[in-house]
């Protein structure tokens, strides 16, 4: 007999979400910075947030491709495009992704990394020479995060067999949740205080945003049919309940913004905590989803739970 | 062209498992998966209760959301009598069509490559019946094109009050079950 209740992808789909989901944000966040010149500056984020990004989203393609039972057929995704796969049209945005990393690295290439490479240097030589060059790097960087940060979200609500993962809010949260990770990760490592104060002040709004999708998401299910309201209940007061709760709605979003609402108000100081709640909450948001969704079913044993 | 699917008789099924080892056998299904199982299905209260056995599979869906998700087109609609399969040479495991399954009939092979219920195809294509529908003792699974009008299974499906599983999440499943 087999298991109704299958629980088939592991912590390497969480990860590979969540990384995606920060890239996806950094993308965005550093696009914005070199559309608006601030790549002059190289105290300034988006002058590493590339290169990190590069790191970053290797590591989560590394746990995506963990995860694959016939790893050394992987390069099979890229011998077909299937349209109605949203797995493949993932891995030929990724095709985008890292080009355009790529072509972001090379707008100021670090001083230790400079002279290194001639075919970069001189890359990064025309790319200088030509302004609108750059300003179009930036926003091919925010259009291309977009795109990945919805990604992540469309590869599990088009999955229609996992009632909780049937929602067309699943990718606005996923978009807003790595926005939030990213303004948080930058609010943590950045050195500037100009760009400190407004990324806390952006992340305060996707976290209010992200409470507002919340609520939009399980509207949606609640007003839907019997599987989905009890795929729904599996959070509010279900078996995930305790965990989403406490570590996505309570760490990950409710203290962490009244912490930066009082940082941005000068009532406190800026420190990592905020900053490191976000982006713990943000993971556990993928583990939740992902293991709750699985969980989760047509079949009447589930609804009869 | 054909367009196959089964018909169950629940009132005949017995649950002996015949079909289970039949599969098992002809297709070498590796010790600890299945390709059909049955469920015991009981409603009621005690002592007021009713049960009914049924043979599960894949549903060899006319919109297979397998095949929708597939990022390499492993996961198809074969020509002859529009079955799904899985192409393992062109599968990467990565499992979405086994998350995208209503009915959870698919596994991951140990070999690594999604597997599922094929409706015996290679029997088919040689004029065989399927191996479960073959070996059943009460003659309880009927095969067939739901295309043909005059084939046994349309004839049955016309004349028996008959239900398919999980309609409700429109993946037209190709498996019915009379009762």
């Amino acid at each position: 007999m087999i298991d109704p209740a299958l629980h088939i992808w592991g912590w390497e789909i969480p990860v590979y979400l969540f990384l995606g989901g920060l890239v996806a944000g950094t993308m965005i966040i550093s696009g914005y910075f070199t559309f608006k010149g601030h790549h002059k500056h190289s105290y300034f984020s988006c002058f590493y947030l590339p290169h990190v990004s590069l790191v970053l989203l290797s590591a989560g393609m590394f746990a995506l491709f963990l995860d694959l039972e016939h790893k050394f057929y992987v390069w099979r995704l890229y011998t077909t495009f299937e349209v109605t796969s949203p797995m493949s049209w993932g891995s030929w945005v990724l095709v985008l992704v890292y080009p355009t990393l790529l072509a972001s690295t090379l707008v100021k290439i670090p001083e230790p990394f400079q002279n290194r490479i001639k075919l970069f240097d001189k890359i990064s030589a025309r790319i200088n020479e030509h302004p609108f060059l750059i300003k179009n790097i930036g926003a091919v960087s925010m259009i291309v995060g977009a795109i990945l940060g919805m990604y992540t979200g469309v590869l599990l609500s088009g999955l229609q067999a996992r009632p909780l993962w049937n929602s067309s809010m699943l990718w606005v949260l996923f978009l807003v949740s790595g926005l939030s990770s990213a303004a948080a990760f930058v609010h943590m490592i950045t050195t500037d205080r100009y760009e400190r104060e407004m990324l806390a002040k952006a992340d305060n709004g996707f976290l209010i945003f992200e409470l507002l999708i919340f609520a939009l998401f399980f509207f949606g299910l609640l007003s839907s049919t019997r599987v989905h309201r009890v795929a729904a209940h599996l959070l509010i007061d279900g078996a995930y309940a305790p965990v989403f709760w406490v570590f996505v709605i309570g760490l990950g979003i409710v203290i962490p913004l009244a912490i930066q609402l009082l940082a941005v108000n000068h009532k406190v100081k800026h420190t990592a905590v905020a900053p490191i709640l976000v982006i713990a909450g943000g993971l556990i948001l993928r583990f939740v989803i992902v293991f709750a969704g699985q969980y989760s079913s047509w079949s009447s044993a589930f609804i009869m739970k | 062209m054909a367009r196959f699917g089964m018909a169950i008789d629940t009132t005949k099924c017995v649950g002996c498992m015949d079909c289970v080892v039949a599969c098992k056998t002809e297709n070498d299904v590796p010790e600890g998966f299945n390709r059909d199982w049955i469920v015991y299905d009981t409603r009621g209260r005690f002592p007021d209760l009713s049960m009914e056995i049924r043979s599960e599979r894949c549903n060899q869906c006319d919109n297979p959301p397998c095949v929708d998700c597939c990022p390499t087109g492993a996961s198809h609609i074969h020509e002859f009598g529009k079955v799904v399969l899985v192409d393992g040479k062109m599968c990467i495991g990565c499992k979405a069509c086994v998350a995208s399954c209503p009915y959870d009939a698919r596994f991951i092979h140990p070999e690594g490559y999604a597997d599922k219920c094929t409706f015996c195809i290679h029997r088919v294509e040689n004029g065989l019946e399927p191996a479960c529908v073959a070996v059943c003792p009460t003659r309880c699974m009927y095969f067939g094109d739901l295309d043909d009008p005059n084939s046994q299974i349309s004839n049955l499906l016309n004349t028996h009050k008959n239900r398919a599983l999980k309609e409700e999440v429109g993946t037209e499943p190709r498996i019915f079950y009379l009762s």
